[in-house]
This record gives structure tokens, C-alpha cells and sequence, in this order.
């Protein structure tokens, strides 16, 4: 605009109408440079738009590359045991700040010292009542509850707990440690008859259990148990422990471990010879022993066992370097057995140490040579393997937001490692293979990512979404493929122009509909509607067909004058009414159908026979993205039928064939690379449809193709998930791993269609 | 007989039966479109009330039941028996069950009851039954005993009904201004509270940098603007419930059909019909009122009832913001793909991929922008520039913005797509006789090729508006929630918030008929809302396709 004005005013000022030549100079050079800028901006802008959707993959890759790592662990800070006076450590503790370390002295005294620079921030020694009785036996709980025990020499042990209390005195946090008691400043009297005790175990009850119970072996080999409640007296609000204990007998086997389940029910006594020897101790007083497995066959003895986070399932170290995972699972007599779960990479030499994990199913093992390994569970993982310290590691912590490792090792000497232990839960095996879950009977495919609780296992295989995702998928292609391309020969190749016309805008206007619309509609008015008209259903499927070639033949009957007011190509919108009679029968017909052949009531038919039926099923999701697929498919079939040169269908109709053998015999096979390219395009949308899923399915992840139950997509469980995880979290990951097998396989799809399609484009302009 | 043979051989039938598979799109478009239509529309007429006498087979004793009729369905005996209609299950015979609209959930604790058409023996059309719109617990269904204030009768028995009508109109004014009290001047209040707090916090946050006088005069001023706005709201406060004691002196008697008596106050009542009794004209009075009511409203009972103006104002100010961004960079983009990039292997590599996004499910975006709007962007844009707010979010929570990006990147293979085709279509021969007159490229482009390309983009613009309004999947991701506590844009500095989260006629829908509490009453209001899509988004492609056809004409006579 403002180059025009200037040129008029220009124009008058100038000799011949022409402005001078300097003007005319510095015109031309502004033009270049608007004209060079103008090319700039563009390809800036252009470029950046390109390399933004190029973000796109990048992004998703980098947020799912992290559970590709394996675990790692950097240079250790290396100290003598602070405050420690010689004895060894039991247990090492850390706190979820990395700023405070912990360690359970074998001779009673539990040191807290500073990470940074080792140096003692406090020391409490813990005993018995009174007397100076010696520390016999020791053991810690759930690395979660941080709660550990001391068994003394006079049969009596002391429940403690290191905890940390947080302030932030001038905004700054300072975390102050200390000893708490939670069952009161007394010790409790475990065994009755004064002994000492050899080996002890706790645990402090969750979920439906409180209090805590205290296991031990005395020095004369009998099993004691004591169950621990708090009471509060009324005045001055202290608690005081009751202890109650009990005697369950002689034990044959030396023991070398004991363990308590959180459920406060089951007993679990490693023994020097190899066994694992379950006791139900609820209630503690028949304590009795239920079932014994042998590890290993041959001269393997148990040297160190955990419970993995939950105490449902616990790590088995061998002397033999063998680790192993066993759980309890419920029998055909409703009785728990033991049973062997899975085994993890060895060591070489006899396990010292192993350690679970705060919060995962994760733990670590050491042996006597000094290697650490790192585990996980339900990946049957092996992340870490490494030789950190030339002599035994005897104890070990791994902090509760899995960012740091101590060690101690037999020499005496603490390590502190920075540790990378994240995602270890992914694996190929537990995303896509059956996995044996703790509390399950046998493996199985499960997606259940996550749960209220802070024990929860989660399972999280692949194979229920992907199942789902392509059985919604394939009945929408089973329902829509006929169709779209059916309806694409016939508008394309036998439909008069006019109708044609009509009929284009409706296509495209179907593809416009809203999926949620349809995914309401689907989950709201058609479940209910094929609920109550399942026969209806079937009626269509064979009567639809009928009645097209009962009007066809009617249609032949009428006289020839009739017939010829109709041009050709509109047999399709003179079969509407058929299909809307068609339908109108069927509905009408369907509740007498159930009476006559199904009882009265075909759902309960189903039932009977032993089929499930759901509400919101796959019949439904087939018929409604089927609905949201057939525009996609039909759009580009009809494209690829339409542009059929002309002379290909003329020389067939010249040669005699009729109008349907040109179609099948010269049509359709040359237009079938974009047939083909049309239902992969449809398959692709159909794979990553997210609201006529999520509104029309149940949602719950079943492993089968049966139509008439539901499924879980992968869209739809990321739209259901996504926004309740924590970011970063390997939920969080998987679901981007979703999100990006999703782009990757509609990329592909595409990709693919969109080059037959150009091919086949080259194919008929060569025609 | 040979004849039909022959017909069969030809193939013949084979066409009917493909032209029948068209047919039933045709079928299944047209249904749905007047499903929703039909379902969506009848949502706002008043129906007829029907009267029943329900005979329980058991004890004989017989029920008087008022209500609308919303459905009906034919079922075998034994489905019935076990739906528990109180029919004999053997019988062979079909049961036709009747679905009722009875309201009064706040005496019955249900809104909507199954009867078997067996059971009732008597019904009618009352003239003076009353449906009752209130504002709490949905509709009222009854008869008029009296109308009170302070207690007293003020007008009682079927004459009441004027009164009524004439009293509700009055209230509508006064709850309509102590909404506006609610709604906008305490709403404003509290926005300027809060701002209070945050600079409050903001000022903490700085206590270091700003000298001890400085900061004590800002704390000052902070304390002097919370106290004048406290003072503003007590002021406010006191006006608010004058209004509602006024309000609430007035209260209506109802009787049930079954002869239960209910009194409510006058302010919880928004309607009083007798459907029965009114002509055409009225009912079309009525009809365009409610729809009126509909479209402007905001929502109520957890977006069961009421409007649903927040949701048109949320989805079309997302998709404003949307366009904005969308359009310049599709345009460029496809111009340098046309026009500038050097054509080659690579670039049909780039073309095919921008192409194919369009067929990346949008769930895909939806995670996308989570992850690196979201959280990534948003998460930097806190810290650098909301450093005293933290850990609240302002920008690192879903919200209008990134709602508004994530459609952007999602809608921007159809502006590249379209505007490209556009560019095709430009003949070879305008381009050069430019650039032979002299022209630059830049001239050509702009005096040229954009204003002949124009058409194409506003089509390609339009698509993506229309994809980006039914768009949802994403949507729950970034920045949609069911009911946001405020507009986007309000009277208050800077008046668009990009970083409120706004609500959605697709997510309305979805959260409507899936998550609310009573989904059978929400129902025809999800029909409505469908509707509303429905119609944008109609309204929008068939412009776009009426564009493009219109273009195609034109070109077609340029090139010959």
C-alpha cells in the first residue's frame, strides 16, 4: 500500500514522469532488502515450525530414554564408622534429606553423624533395664517403619525407632535426630524364662494390625514370641508397652534369621541348613509352623534374607552367592505355602547383606568378596554389579528417596554413594511377559500402575493395553472397512453426479462430528439400546443385506416407465428407507426374538451359557469409532477409485463386460494400493481414538477379544492416568512410552499409505 | 426366469448391495445428527405432565404418580421380572415400561422412575399440575396449596398460581442482583485479596533486597488496601443478606401427587408452569426463555442443571487464542514450503511428515504438551519469573495458555495443508507475469500470491477451528477442568488470564455424562450441550466447505 502511494507522489515530482536516478537507487535497494528480509522471516518462521513438531518426537524420546539407564553409582565419600568405638554395624540407616547417616551398633550404641564431613552429631546407647546385660541379638524391621530392636543377654529387648525431626529455624532446614521409643522406656520382657536371646526379629503391624510383635530364638533354641501394644495412660499422656509372650516350643533347626510380616501373621525362619520355615503366629499364642521348603539342593546354607518392601514376598542370599524371591501363596486348601518366585543374577561368593528398598521393590545385595549388586524385583533386574571394597560388606542402607547408598564393609570403613537407581521396575520381561505378582497364583498379564497404599506392587505389562488397543481397533475395522469401502466403489464408480454432490459434504461432515459426541452417544444411548436389543444386532446383519436384494428385485418387477423416471446411480438413496424399515422391523422384532429363542432375556442367555456380557463393550466401540473411521476410510478409497483414467474402465465396458465385472476385474485392482493405503490410514486412527474409548468401555484392562466385554486402550488409559501421576515417576514415563508407541505407529502407518498413495498417483498419470 | 439369472450373472445386484453399504452412513449420519437434534431440542419444551394410578400387584394398594414421560421401552416379561416392575414372569406377553420424570428429589431422594405399563390403570393431564424449576434438587412436580410471607397465607388454593407467577417474576430480579453481588462485586473482592496475599509474599520473598523503610512502607500499603477491601466486603456482605432476608420471607406450599406437602422458600424457585394449561404460544414463550437461559447461564447442581456460558466462553476464547498462533505460522510454514525451501528429497521427507501429524492420535499432543508446555515451560516460567509464589504454580498447571498451544501444534498440519493446496493451485503463469513486470518475490508474494492463496488459508483456519472445538482428549491434559471458579477474561487486570483454567463444551459433555453424580438428570442437559457443538462445528466446516467448492469454480475458469 505505502509503496504504491509513493510511487504516484514520486512519479509527479520526477522529469518524464520518472524520479531521479538516486531516488530511484535508493528505492531499489530498499525493495532488495524488504525483498531479502521478507525471505528470512520466512524461512525462520518456516524452519521453526518444522523443527517444532520435530520437537515433538525428540521430547517424547527424551522423557523415555531415563528407563533405558541401567543404575549407577559415583565415587563413594569414605570415613572411619563415626562414634562407633570399635564395634561393627548391624544396620545403616539414612534419611530422605541425605544430610544424616545411622548406625546400629552391635554393642548397643547408635550413632548419628553428618554425611558431609562424618563428624558425630549425637550418640545414645541402648540396654536393658537396670542391669548391664549384654547385647545378644539384633534386627531391624521394614526399612519404611525404621524401626529396630536390641535382644539382650537377660531374654528382655528394647524397640527403637531413629527418627528425625525437621525444623526450619531462619528458613533454613535443620534436621535434629534422635532415639524415639515407641512402645515406652522400659524394656520388654520377650522371654519370660530370662534367657538370652541368640536371634530376634520385629515388625511393626500396618494396614489392619497395630502394635508390634517381637520374634526370638534363646540360647537354649526356643522360639518366642511377644506381641507389643501401646497404652496410653491417662495421665500425663506416656505410653506404655503390654507384652504379652508365649512359648512355642523347641526348634529343630539352628536358625539363622527371623522374620516378621507387617500383617503381624507370619513368621519367617531362615536356617543355617538351607531352610525357610513359615510359622503362623496369629494369634501368637498357636504359634504353629505351617510349611518348609529347601532352598537349594546340595549344601547351601542361608546366610542373610530381607522382606522386600510390603513383607509380602522376602530375598533369599545363599552361601553360595545365589539370590532368590519367595512369597507366600494361598493353596487349592486356602492354606499359605512357600513358594519360590523368581531368581535374580548371583554372586560369587556368600551374600553378607541384602537391603530393601523404602518404597519400591528394589534391594540390594553385597557379598564376602565386597561386590554390590543392585535388584529389582518384579523385573527380575539385575541393574548394578559392582566390586566396591575388597573385604565383606556387612551392612548396608539405601536412603527412602533412593538417591544415596552407605555401606560398611568388615575392614571398617563406611562408603557413602550417590546412587542412580530410578525406573529399574521396567524391563522387557515384566512390560511383556507374564509375570508372577506377589499374592497372585501364577503369572499374569497386568496393568495396574498404581494404588492408595505405599506397599502396593505395581504392575505395569503392556500387554492388556496393547490387546486392547487393537481389539477396539480391529472390531471398528470389521464394522467400518466393509462399509467405507463399499460405499466408496458405488459413490465413486456408479453414483449419478447430482447425488454425488449431496452425498460428498454428508461423508465429510461425518468425519467433523465431535468424538466425544459420538463416545457420549456410544456409552450413553446405544450400550443401553444393544443391551436390551442384542437379537437386533444379528437381525441387521443378515437383514440388511435381504432386504438390498429384496428391493433390488422389487425394484426389476416394476414397469419399465416407472423405472426409467430414475436415472441410473441412485439406488443408494432409494435404499434408505429400506435400511430405516429394516431397522424398524428388526427393533420391533427383537424383544420377541429373545422370548422365542433366548428365554426371554438374551443377556441372561449369554450369562448362561457362559459368556460375559458388559454393558459398555466392544461391540458398541467397534460400531461407534467404526462410525468415526468409515469417513476416513471412505474419503481416500473413493479418491483412489475415482481417479481410475477413464480409459482403462471404457476399453473393459467396450469389450462387453458389465458394469460390475469392470469394477472387480479392472477398477478395484488398480485402485487397490489406495484402498489398501485408505483402511491402513483408518487402522491408524482407529489405534489412537482416545474419547469413544474411554467413554464407551468399562476402561478395565482385560487380556481377551471377546465383543461382547470391554478393553483399556492405551489412549484412553493415558488420558485416564496422566494426570493423577507424579512427574518424572516411572508411571509417568511408561504412559509417555505409550504416548510415543502411539506416534510412532500411526507415524509409520501413515508414512507408508502416504507413499503407496504417491505411487500409485505416478502409476496413473503413466497409465 | 433365465432373465434374473442373467440379472444375478451381470452383477447387478451386487451394485445395490454396495449402494446399500452407503446407505447406511446416510442412515447412520442423518440418525445421529437428529438423535442429538430431536433429543437436544425437545430438551427445552415443556412437556406435557401425566398423571398415573400405579396398582402394586402385591398389596393392591394404589399410587398416584406425576411426572414427565422421557422414555419408553418394550421388554419380554422375564427381562421386566427382573428389573423388579412387579411383573408376573412367565407371562409370554411383551410389557411395554414407561420412563418418569417424578422430580421432587428431595422427597422421593430420586428423580426418575420405571413403570410397567400393566400396572397403571388411570391417566390424565391434569390442568393445574405445576412443574416447579428450582434451584436446588431439580424440578418440582405437584399442586399449589398456598403462597406465604412471614408465615402468613397470602393467597392460597388454584387462584395462588398468579400470585406466584407475578411474585417469581419480582424475585427474578433481586436473585438476579444478589448474583451479581456474588458473582462479580465479591468476586472482584476477593481477586484483590488475594492479590494482597501474593504481594505480600512477593514482598517477603524480596525482603532483602528492599531496605527495612521500603519495606515497611509496602507492607503498609498492602495492609491498608486488605483492610479497605475487608471493609468493602463487610459493607457488601450486609447488603447480600438484607437481599436474602427480603427474599427468603416469601415461601410456596406444593403438594405432591401423592399428597405429601413440601414448603420452599421463593428464592430457590426460578419457574412455575402449568404445562397442562398453556397454549402453543405460551410453551414457544417459554421454550426460547429456557434456551435463552441455557446458552447465557452459568451452571448448577454440578453442572447438572442450568447453563452453560462458561463453557461456549472457555472453548471459544481458547480457540481464539489458538488461531492467533496457529494462523501466522501456518501460513509461513507452508509459504516456505511452497515458495521458498529448495525443493528436493528432503523437503517431500518434511512435507510427508508435517502431512502425517495430522493423523497423530491427539491424545499424543495431549501428552506432549503436558510434559514440555506444562511442565517444562510453565515449571521455567515460575521459577524465572513467579519466584515467590512457589511451590503453588501459576504457569506450571494446565491452563488456558497451554490448552491453547497444545491445539495450536495439533491444529497446524491442517492450516500447513490447506494453505499449501491454495499455493498449488495458483497458476505458474500469474507468478512469472509478476516477476516479469519487475516485481520481487516479496511483492509477488503479498500483492500476488497471498491475496489469491487468501481463501485457501481462511478454509484451512476454519478446519482447524472446527477440529480444535470438538478436540477433548488432549484438552483433559493441559487445561480443561469441569467447573472453573472464573472467566478467562473479567473486568480485573490484565482481563485475559492465560493462566486460569478454563471449561470446555466437548469436556462438558464428557464430565456431564460420565463423572457427575446423577447422570440420568443430566442427561437431556449433555443432549443440549451436544447439540451446541454440534451446531459450531456443522455451522464451521460447511462454511469451509462452501469456501473451498466456491474456490475450486474459480480456479478452474482461471486456469482455462
Amino acid at each position: 500500500m505505502r509503496v504504491a502511494q509513493q510511487q504516484t507522489s514520486d512519479s509527479r515530482a520526477g522529469p518524464r514522469g520518472l524520479p531521479p536516478a538516486e531516488v530511484l537507487a535508493r528505492r531499489r535497494r530498499r525493495r532488495h532488502a524488504v525483498d531479502s528480509l521478507v525471505k528470512w522471516v520466512i524461512r525462520a518462521g518456516g524452519g521453526a515450525v518444522v523443527v517444532a513438531l520435530g520437537l515433538i518426537f525428540v521430547y517424547l524420546f527424551s522423557e523415555v530414554l531415563p528407563i533405558m539407564r541401567g543404575s549407577s553409582i559415583d565415587d563413594p565419600r569414605q570415613y572411619d564408622p563415626p562414634g562407633a568405638g570399635g564395634a561393627a554395624s548391624e544396620t545403616l540407616m539414612l534419611e530422605r534429606y541425605g544430610d544424616i547417616g545411622t548406625r546400629f551398633g552391635n554393642d548397643g550404641r547408635v550413632a548419628f553423624w553428618r554425611l558431609a564431613d562424618g563428624s558425630v552429631l549425637d550418640t545414645v546407647t541402648v540396654g536393658p533395664n537396670g542391669g548391664d546385660a549384654r547385647v545378644t541379638a539384633f534386627a531391624s524391621g521394614e526399612p519404611r517403619t525404621r524401626t529396630h530392636v536390641y535382644g539382650f543377654a537377660d531374654g528382655s529387648a528394647r524397640i527403637v525407632e531413629d527418627a528425625y525431626e525437621l525444623t526450619f529455624p531462619g528458613d533454613e532446614r535443620v534436621l535434629i535426630p534422635g532415639l524415639k521409643r515407641p512402645f515406652g522406656d522400659t524394656a520388654i520382657t520377650v522371654d519370660p524364662e530370662g534367657r538370652a536371646l541368640e536371634r530376634i526379629a520385629v515388625q511393626r503391624g500396618s494396614g489392619g494390625a497395630s502394635g508390634a510383635v517381637v520374634a526370638a530364638v534363646t540360647e537354649d533354641q526356643r522360639l518366642v514370641v511377644a506381641r507389643v501394644r501401646t497404652k496410653r495412660s491417662f495421665l500425663g499422656g506416656e505410653t506404655e508397652a503390654e507384652t504379652t509372650s508365649f512359648d512355642a516350643g523347641r526348634l529343630d533347626h539352628p536358625v539363622s534369621q527371623l522374620m516378621v510380616s507387617t500383617n503381624l501373621s507370619d513368621l519367617i525362619a531362615a536356617t543355617e541348613d538351607g531352610r525357610l520355615l513359615y510359622y503362623d503366629i496369629d494369634p501368637p499364642g498357636e504359634t504353629a509352623l505351617v510349611d518348609d521348603a529347601t532352598i537349594k539342593e546340595g549344601e547351601v546354607s542361608i546366610t542373610r534374607t530381607s522382606f522386600l518392601n510390603g513383607s509380602q514376598s522376602w530375598i533369599v542370599g545363599g552361601s553360595d552367592g545365589s539370590v532368590s524371591q519367595w512369597t507366600l501363596t494361598r493353596d487349592v486348601d486356602n492354606t499359605f505355602r512357600l513358594r519360590h518366585m523368581r531368581d535374580f543374577d548371583g554372586h560369587d561368593a556368600p551374600i553378607t547383606a541384602i537391603v530393601a528398598d523404602h518404597g519400591r521393590r528394589g534391594f540390594a545385595t553385597a557379598d564376602v568378596d565386597g561386590v554390590l549388586q543392585l535388584h529389582y524385583a518384579t523385573s527380575s533386574r539385575t541393574t548394578l554389579r559392582e566390586d566396591v571394597a575388597d573385604s565383606a560388606i556387612t551392612a548396608m542402607a539405601i536412603s527412602p528417596v533412593d538417591d544415596q547408598l552407605m555401606l560398611e564393609t568388615e575392614a571398617g570403613k563406611v562408603m557413602l554413594y550417590d546412587l542412580w537407581f530410578e525406573h529399574p521396575d521396567l524391563s522387557f520381561s515384566a512390560l511383556w511377559t507374564k509375570v508372577l505378582y506377589e499374592g497372585r497364583q501364577e503369572p499374569e498379564y497386568v496393568w495396574q500402575a498404581s494404588s492408595g497404599s505405599n506397599t502396593f506392587e505395581p504392575k505395569m505389562s503392556m500387554v492388556p493395553l496393547t490387546i486392547g488397543t487393537l481389539k477396539a481397533a480391529l472390531f471398528a475395522m470389521l464394522f467400518a472397512t466393509p462399509i467405507a469401502i463399499a460405499g466408496a466403489i458405488y459413490t465413486a464408480y456408479f453414483m449419478s453426479g447430482r447425488m454425488r454432490q449431496a452425498v460428498k459434504p454428508t461423508i465429510e461432515l461425518m468425519e467433523a462430528l465431535p468424538t466425544v459426541i459420538l463416545g457420549f452417544l456410544a456409552g450413553l444411548w446405544l450400550a443401553p439400546f444393544v443391551e436390551a436389543n442384542i437379537p437386533m444386532v444379528f437381525m441387521l446383519l443378515v437383514g440388511l443385506p435381504l432386504g438390498f436384494l429384496l428391493a433390488a428385485l422389487a425394484w426389476r418387477q416394476l414397469p419399465e416407465t416407472l423405472r426409467n423416471r430414475v436415472p441410473d446411480g441412485w439406488e443408494a438413496a432409494m435404499l434408505i428407507p429400506v435400511v430405516a424399515l429394516t431397522g424398524w422391523v428388526a427393533a420391533t422384532l427383537s424383544p420377541w426374538m429373545e422370548l422365542w429363542f433366548f428365554g426371554g432375556d438374551m443377556r441372561q442367555w449369554f450369562t448362561n451359557i457362559g459368556i460375559t456380557y458388559d454393558q459398555r463393550n466392544a461391540l458398541v466401540v467397534g460400531i461407534a469409532m467404526g462410525f468415526a473411521v468409515i469417513p476416513t476410510i471412505f474419503s481416500i478409497a473413493e479418491d483412489a477409485v475415482f481417479t481410475v483414467p477413464r480409459h482403462l474402465t471404457q476399453g473393459s465396458l467396450a469389450l462387453g463386460a458389465s458394469r460390475w465385472q469392470t469394477v472387480t476385474r479392472v477398477v478395484l485392482l488398480t485402485a487397490s494400493p489406495g484402498i489398501f493405503s485408505a483402511v491402513m490410514i483408518g487402522f491408524g486412527r482407529a489405534v489412537g481414538e482416545t474419547m469413544i474409548v474411554l467413554m464407551a468401555t468399562g476402561n478395565s484392562p482385560v487380556v481377551n477379544f471377546n465383543i461382547f466385554e470391554g478393553m483399556r486402550t492405551m489412549s484412553a488409559n493415558i488420558a485416564v492416568e496422566l494426570p493423577e501421576t507424579a512427574v518424572g515417576s516411572t508411571h509417568y514415563r511408561i504412559l509417555f512410552f505409550a504416548a510415543l508407541v502411539l506416534f510412532l505407529f500411526t507415524f509409520v502407518v501413515n508414512t507408508i499409505s502416504e507413499i503407496v498413495r504417491q505411487r500409485l498417483r505416478e502409476r496413473y498419470s503413466n497409465l | 426366469m433365465s432373465d434374473t439369472r442373467k440379472w444375478i450373472a451381470s452383477g447387478d445386484p451386487w451394485i445395490w448391495m454396495i449402494g446399500g453399504a452407503l446407505a447406511i452412513s446416510l442412515v447412520m449420519v442423518i440418525g445421529l445428527v437428529m438423535l442429538i437434534a430431536v433429543r437436544g431440542f425437545g430438551h427445552f419444551w415443556p412437556a406435557e405432565l401425566i398423571q398415573v394410578e400405579v396398582r402394586d400387584p402385591a398389596s393392591g394398594n394404589i399410587e398416584t404418580v406425576l411426572g414427565e414421560i422421557i422414555d419408553s421401552e418394550t421388554l419380554s416379561a422375564q427381562q421386566a421380572a427382573e428389573l423388579r416392575l412387579g411383573v408376573d414372569p412367565d407371562s409370554d406377553a411383551l410389557i411395554t415400561r414407561y420412563q418418569f420424570k417424578i422430580g421432587n428429589r428431595d422427597v422421593y431422594g430420586r428423580d426418575f422412575r420405571w413403570i410397567a405399563g400393566p400396572r397403571i390403570t388411570d391417566r390424565s393431564e391434569p390442568d393445574g399440575a405445576i412443574m416447579l424449576e428450582r434451584r436446588e434438587y431439580g424440578n418440582f412436580y405437584g399442586y399449589l396449596v398456598d403462597v406465604r410471607r412471614d408465615g402468613e397465607v397470602i393467597a392460597s388454593g388454584p387462584e395462588a398460581f398468579d400470585e406466584l407467577r407475578s411474585l417469581l417474576a419480582e424475585n427474578r430480579e433481586q436473585v438476579h442482583e444478589l448474583e451479581q453481588i456474588d458473582r462479580h462485586q465479591i468476586g472482584a473482592i476477593n481477586y484483590r485479596l488475594e492479590q494482597a496475599r501474593l504481594d505480600e509474599r512477593g514482598l517477603e520473598y524480596n525482603r532483602d533486597a528492599l531496605g527495612d523503610d521500603e519495606y515497611r512502607e509496602r507492607m503498609a500499603d498492602i495492609e491498608a488496601r486488605r483492610a479497605e477491601a475487608q471493609a468493602e466486603y463487610r459493607a457488601l456482605r450486609e447488603e447480600r443478606d438484607a437481599l436474602m432476608r427480603d427474599l427468603n420471607r416469601t415461601e410456596v406450599t406444593m403438594r405432591t401427587a401423592d399428597g405429601k406437602e413440601k414448603r420452599m422458600r421463593l428464592s430457590k424457585l426460578i419457574e412455575a408452569t402449568r404445562n397442562n394449561a398453556m397454549s402453543v404460544f405460551q410453551k414457544i414463550g417459554y421454550y426460547v426463555g429456557r434456551f435463552k437461559d441455557f446458552v447465557l447461564g452459568y451452571p448448577r447442581e454440578a453442572n447438572t442443571e442450568g447453563g452453560i456460558m462458561p463453557a461456549i466462553f472457555g472453548t471459544i476464547t481458547m480457540v481464539m487464542l489458538m488461531s492467533i498462533v496457529v494462523t501466522p505460522f501456518g501460513v509461513i510454514a507452508a509459504i516456505y514450503l511452497r515458495e521458498y525451501a529448495r525443493q528436493g528429497t528432503f523437503l517431500r521427507i518434511v512435507r510427508v511428515s508435517v502431512y502425517n501429524l495430522a493423523g497423530v492420535p491427539s491424545i499424543v499432543f495431549g501428552v506432549f504438551g503436558l510434559g514440555f508446555f506444562v511442565y517444562t515451560m510453565g515449571g521455567t516460567i515460575d521459577d524465572l519469573f513467579y519466584p515467590e509464589r512457589s511451590p503453588e504454580p501459576v504457569f506450571g498447571t494446565p491452563g488456558l495458555l497451554w490448552a491453547s498451544l497444545t491445539l495450536a501444534l495439533l491444529t497446524l498440519p491442517v492450516v500447513i495443508v490447506a494453505t499449501e493446496e491454495g499455493l498449488t493451485r495458483i497458476p505458474r503463469t500469474v507468478r512469472e507475469g509478476s516477476l516479469a513486470l519487475g516485481a520481487t518475490k516479496a511483492e509477488t508474494l503479498r500483492r500476488i500470491i497471498i491475496p489469491m492463496a487468501a481463501p485457501a488459508m481462511m478454509t484451512g483456519l476454519i478446519l482447524a477451528v472446527a477440529r480444535a472445538a470438538g478436540e477433548v482428549a488432549p484438552l483433559m491434559l493441559v487445561g480443561v477442568v469441569k467447573l472453573a471458579p472464573s472467566l478467562p477474561i473479567d473486568g480485573q487486570f490484565p482481563f485475559l488470564h492465560l493462566e486460569r483454567k478454563i471449561m470446555h463444551l466437548g469436556f462438558h459433555i464428557y464430565d456431564v455424562g460420565f463423572q457427575s453424580p446423577n447422570v440420568e438428570a443430566a442427561r437431556p442437559l449433555v443432549y443440549a450441550t451436544s447439540l451446541m457443538l454440534l451446531i459450531i462445528i456443522v455451522g464451521l466446516n460447511l462454511t469451509a466447505i462452501s469456501i473451498r467448492n466456491r474456490l475450486r469454480e474459480k480456479y478452474r475458469a482461471d486456469s482455462d
